[in-house]
């Protein structure tokens, strides 16, 4: 743990925070097309409506925005998730819940030709949901009832059968194939403000449940016995905390795709800044989330210029050495 | 006798496999009262159902003469705490942080932390001997050390009843003889009612006010473990024969098993035959 009481911890969000806000604005600034921070700053105050203007206000912008929130609600998920399981590697991706929500939203999209906005959060959503009961279902089968290794697997089997689904439905309808490839990677560029704002209500209630829910957390990861003793309705909150991962997840997918790794990395670093307090891991770990998609984001557009790798690819090039490191050491200790 | 626990009828089942049957118990206020039987006979099952972490497959468990299926379950959390079987704290918790979470029953929304909060930590602490090691991780500690650190979380509670599941397990002699001693010393200086399962029949008599011994989903017996504990329920309760005697020191029930073992007496007969 790097910083060892409140305030300290109060002033690492801080910079965090200020590091989010830096780098949204790093995010409308660089690119393929280099505009200027006082060509942003105009964009904002006097829109003229020339070209750079309406690029930033209706590309690089939403990006931006798209970005940080997408980021902070995988991160978020992945805390809440890892604190519910008790499993250092628990997150939407690695549990299926991403390409749960990545198939319901590829068939809704190419077969059943859904265009309505609210209709698509809500099948992402379904199939983020379906996922996850799916997990802990299988998880859950034996006698010796729900354990970290037995989840895992689920998770793994369950993440490769609705990809598996997916793969095998673009390969016989092409035209969808061309449609959702770019998507399925994991992406944050091209989409559109409206995307965020039909999602954004269900994110920020989500955010704002976890952060409420942080103290109970806390009692929850004592084990599921003491916090029964200690008169904590440990059903209910699982009964939320559930429905919360749902809507991160879920919202997360229906904006950029499935992206990876956001959700099992940036929880273990926020602890090993702030410490295993849920009311400063979740915030926390919400910036930090954001952080970490921006700065996968603008690199995304360094690496082949003029051409962008999608953003789901730089986040696994920066997460699987530390999955690694985590499986390495989260086992041992357990 | 003054009741604080009571269970009714009580039948607890894992699926389909009953595990204690009807029973009708009574548990003295203020006193010590230990569990006993054999491995599986159902004892921590029992514990457990009290502390309401276990439903009942039917009848109840009435606190103060009250259903606690039909209490708060944080009203209960503020009259009865219970310890599990060995607990496991998150890496990296605090001794203070973990004895703190002790107080979450009189946490709410307005009132999150309180001076009589911080008054009833500093005292869980003092009782268990702890304050020097408040800031350590839990995970750093010696096995003892842990098992006070969980105690003083279950005193930070502020409860009239602790239930305790084999809170001796895993430790040394030393280190369990140090757990019951403060176990007793909280019983005789506070009159906290407390009820624990232990393995080691002799540790029951030494300190138990009160024995349920539970045999075939029943209780066997109940009562003062010089009064009840004797050849015939061990060799019923235990399915082992031995001999009662007397301890030296405290003049509690003890118990010694036949069997094998290395027999280095010398007896009256062989030294006159030598």
């Amino acid at each position: 743990m790097l910083l060892k009481n409140n305030s300290q911890r109060l002033f690492g969000l801080i910079i965090a925070i200020v590091l989010l806000i830096l780098l949204m604005c790093a995010s409308i600034v660089y690119g393929y097309t280099d505009t200027t921070w006082k060509m942003v700053l105009d964009a904002f105050r006097n829109n003229n409506g020339s070209n750079e203007h309406i690029v930033i206000e209706t590309v690089r912008l939403p990006r931006a925005l798209i970005a940080a929130a997408v980021g902070s609600s995988l991160a978020i998920a992945g805390a809440l998730m890892q604190t519910l399981t008790k499993n250092p590697l628990a997150s939407p991706a690695t549990f299926g819940v991403n390409a749960g929500a990545g198939f319901a939203v590829v068939l809704a999209v190419t077969f059943f030709s859904i265009g309505n906005l609210q209709a698509f959060t809500w099948i992402s959503f379904l199939g983020a949901a379906i996922a996850a009961i799916g997990v802990y279902a299988i998880g859950s089968v034996g006698r010796e009832g729900l354990t970290p290794m037995k989840l895992t697997l689920a998770g793994a089997a369950m993440t490769a059968m609705f990809a598996s689904f997916t793969q095998g439905f673009l390969v016989i309808n092409e035209a969808a194939f061309e449609q959702v490839l770019y998507w399925l990677a994991g992406s944050v560029e091209g989409r559109k403000m409206t995307v965020l704002t039909a999602v954004l209500p269900y994110l920020v209630i989500s955010w704002l449940g976890s952060i409420i829910m942080a103290s109970k957390l806390n009692v929850l990861s004592m084990g599921e016995d003491v916090a029964k003793g200690l008169g904590l309705n440990t059903g209910f909150l699982k009964i939320c905390a559930a429905i919360i991962i749902i809507f991160l997840a879920g919202g997360s997918v229906a904006i950029a795709g499935p992206v990876g790794f956001i959700g099992i990395v940036i929880p273990h670093v926020a602890r090993s800044i702030i410490g295993i307090d849920h009311r400063w891991v979740i915030p926390f770990s919400g910036i930090l989330g954001g952080i970490l998609l921006l700065v996968a984001d603008i690199l995304a557009r360094y690496i082949i210029m003029p051409q962008e790798v999608p953003v789901g690819v730089m986040t696994a090039i920066i997460g699987t050495p530390f999955f690694i490191y985590i499986v390495r050491k989260g086992f041992n200790a357990r | 006798m003054v009741q604080t626990i009571e269970t009714q009828n009580l039948t607890l089942s894992y699926g389909d496999s009953i595990i204690i049957d009807e029973l009708d118990l009574e548990i003295p206020k203020g006193e010590i009262t230990v569990f006993i039987g054999g491995n599986g006979c159902g004892k921590s099952t029992l514990l457990r159902s009290i502390a309401r972490l276990l439903k009942p497959k039917s009848g109840a468990v009435l606190l103060e003469g009250k259903a606690i299926s039909k209490m708060s379950t944080k009203d209960v959390a503020k009259q009865m705490a219970i310890l599990p079987q060995t607990p496991v704290a998150p890496e990296g918790l605090t001794v203070l942080q973990l004895v703190k979470q002790g107080r979450y029953p009189y946490q709410t929304w307005l009132k999150q932390w309180t001076e009589e909060d911080e008054k009833q930590v500093t005292n869980a602490l003092k009782a268990t001997g702890l304050e020097e090691l408040k800031d350590r991780p839990v995970d750093s500690l010696s096995g003892g050390q842990r098992q006070r650190a969980w105690i003083a979380m279950t005193l930070a509670q502020d409860t009239d009843i602790v239930l305790l599941d084999e809170p001796t397990t895993y430790l040394d002699m030393t280190h369990q003889i140090e757990i019951l001693d403060l176990l007793f010393e909280l019983n005789e200086k506070e009159q906290r009612t407390i009820v624990m399962v232990l393995h080691d029949l002799n540790l029951a008599c030494r300190y138990a006010d009160n024995i349920v011994a539970i045999k075939d989903q029943k209780i066997y017996a109940q009562g003062k473990p010089e009064i009840v504990i004797n050849c015939s329920l061990v060799r019923n309760v235990f399915g082992m024969e031995c001999e009662i005697i007397t301890d030296p020191l405290l003049g509690t029930p003890l118990c010694i098993p036949y069997g094998k073992g290395r027999c280095i007496l010398k007896k009256a007969g062989t030294m006159i035959g030598s």
